[in-house]
């Protein structure tokens, strides 16, 4: 049998040169689409599920609310809180941020900020709608009530 | 000098993956997907202290009242609902209705392609319901302890049910009605031609101060 194999001159190792330059290429693609964690979020976000959803045109317009329970009861209790940047707020203390959000806009801007609310479903209605009165007086009135997509039905 | 004793002038590259790998699994778990989407909602302006609040004129067949108690219950037009996914129809026979249309909802009814016609004189027509979709409102009330879950629903099922209604009046489906782009001529003229005359009144109203049953 020896005699009929062929002595084969092609080398057996696959060329991995282009190795590293496949995973560049899946880095900057991750770099690229990656939005850094700007805040510790402070409490539980089960968001609702809805299905008439539309898109944020926007980021650098919208301002984030997030309301629910504290992930540690033990520090701050499991009364539903809100909390903007990094702190639970006060009611309102919700001006405030909507000002200080709004200064960070140029002025053509400012009627166009957005707030986006990020609520956990277990939280009331009660503590949402104080916000909203807040919102009116703050003159921001473009609401977004965060949800995730339903695909059912 | 020897040729064969020269040190190799490449630079080692095999663990420039390692290295690339290293950055990719950093990137990889700093990720958050953006889950940016929402029910999108515009506020009423701040009252005028100067001024009182308006009155309300409207005829109480053309407002449909949804509201929702501290134990997730509604009550839609003074009678109590379990299912909230009947909501949407409701209220889609709602606005579409045209009990007694006036000259602006006549023009209305004949702009509807021919099987939003046949719907409406199937289910429409109903005179407890509002006179045309340029009268209609859906007002919507929840207690201070509703929860969050039940609101969200609500207001979907409502919005869900407008979209319904724009987008068959151009032919399409809501959620195609929904991701129109306006900033493409095209699509933002169907956008308009759906809209035209037919207001998304969605009257959320404050929960009481008081909390009660």
């Amino acid at each position: 049998m020896a005699k009929f194999k062929k002595k084969t001159n092609t080398s057996n190792d696959i060329p991995t040169a282009a190795l590293p330059d496949i995973i560049f290429m899946l880095l900057f693609f991750f770099m690229v689409t990656t939005v850094m964690r700007e805040t510790d979020i402070m409490v539980k976000q089960q968001l609702p599920r809805a299905t008439q959803l539309s898109k944020l045109e926007r980021k650098s317009l919208v301002s984030y609310i997030y309301i629910g329970e504290p992930k540690k009861p033990e520090l701050f209790g499991s009364e539903p809180k809100i909390q903007v940047n990094d702190v639970f707020v006060n009611v309102d203390d919700i001006i405030l941020f909507v000002n200080q959000e709004k200064d960070k806009l140029s002025e053509a801007e400012r009627d166009q900020i957005t707030m986006s609310m990020k609520v956990d479903i277990e939280a009331k209605m009660g503590l949402v709608s104080d916000v909203q009165q807040e919102l009116r007086e703050a003159n921001a009135r473009k609401l977004l009530y965060s949800s995730i997509q339903r695909i059912d039905r | 000098m020897a040729k064969g004793n020269r040190p190799s002038t490449e630079v080692n590259s095999g663990s420039m993956a390692d290295i690339a790998f290293l950055l990719l699994i950093f990137f990889l778990v700093t990720t958050t997907i953006a889950n940016d989407k929402g029910i999108a909602m515009l506020l009423p302006p701040k009252p005028d202290p100067n001024q009182p609040p308006p009155e309300v004129t409207k005829n109480d067949r053309n407002i449909f009242k949804i509201l929702a108690n501290s134990q997730d219950r509604l009550l839609v037009e003074d009678e109590p609902l379990e299912d909230v996914t009947e909501l949407k129809e409701m209220v889609k026979t709602f606005v579409l209705n045209f009990g007694s249309p006036g000259e602006e909802g006549i023009g209305i009814y004949n702009s509807m392609p021919p099987n939003v016609k046949n719907y409406i004189n199937a289910n429409g027509r109903r005179a407890d319901y509002s006179d045309d979709p340029t009268e209609a409102v859906v007002s919507f009330k929840a207690d201070r302890g509703t929860s969050y879950e039940l609101f969200v629903q609500v207001l979907d099922e409502i919005n869900a049910a407008y979209n319904e209604v724009y987008g068959e009046r151009v032919g399409i489906t809501a959620q195609e009605f929904l991701q129109l782009d306006r900033k493409d001529p095209d699509q933002d003229r169907m956008y308009d031609r759906a809209r035209q005359g037919i207001p998304r009144a969605i009257s959320i109203a404050e929960p009481n101060k008081a909390s009660g049953g």
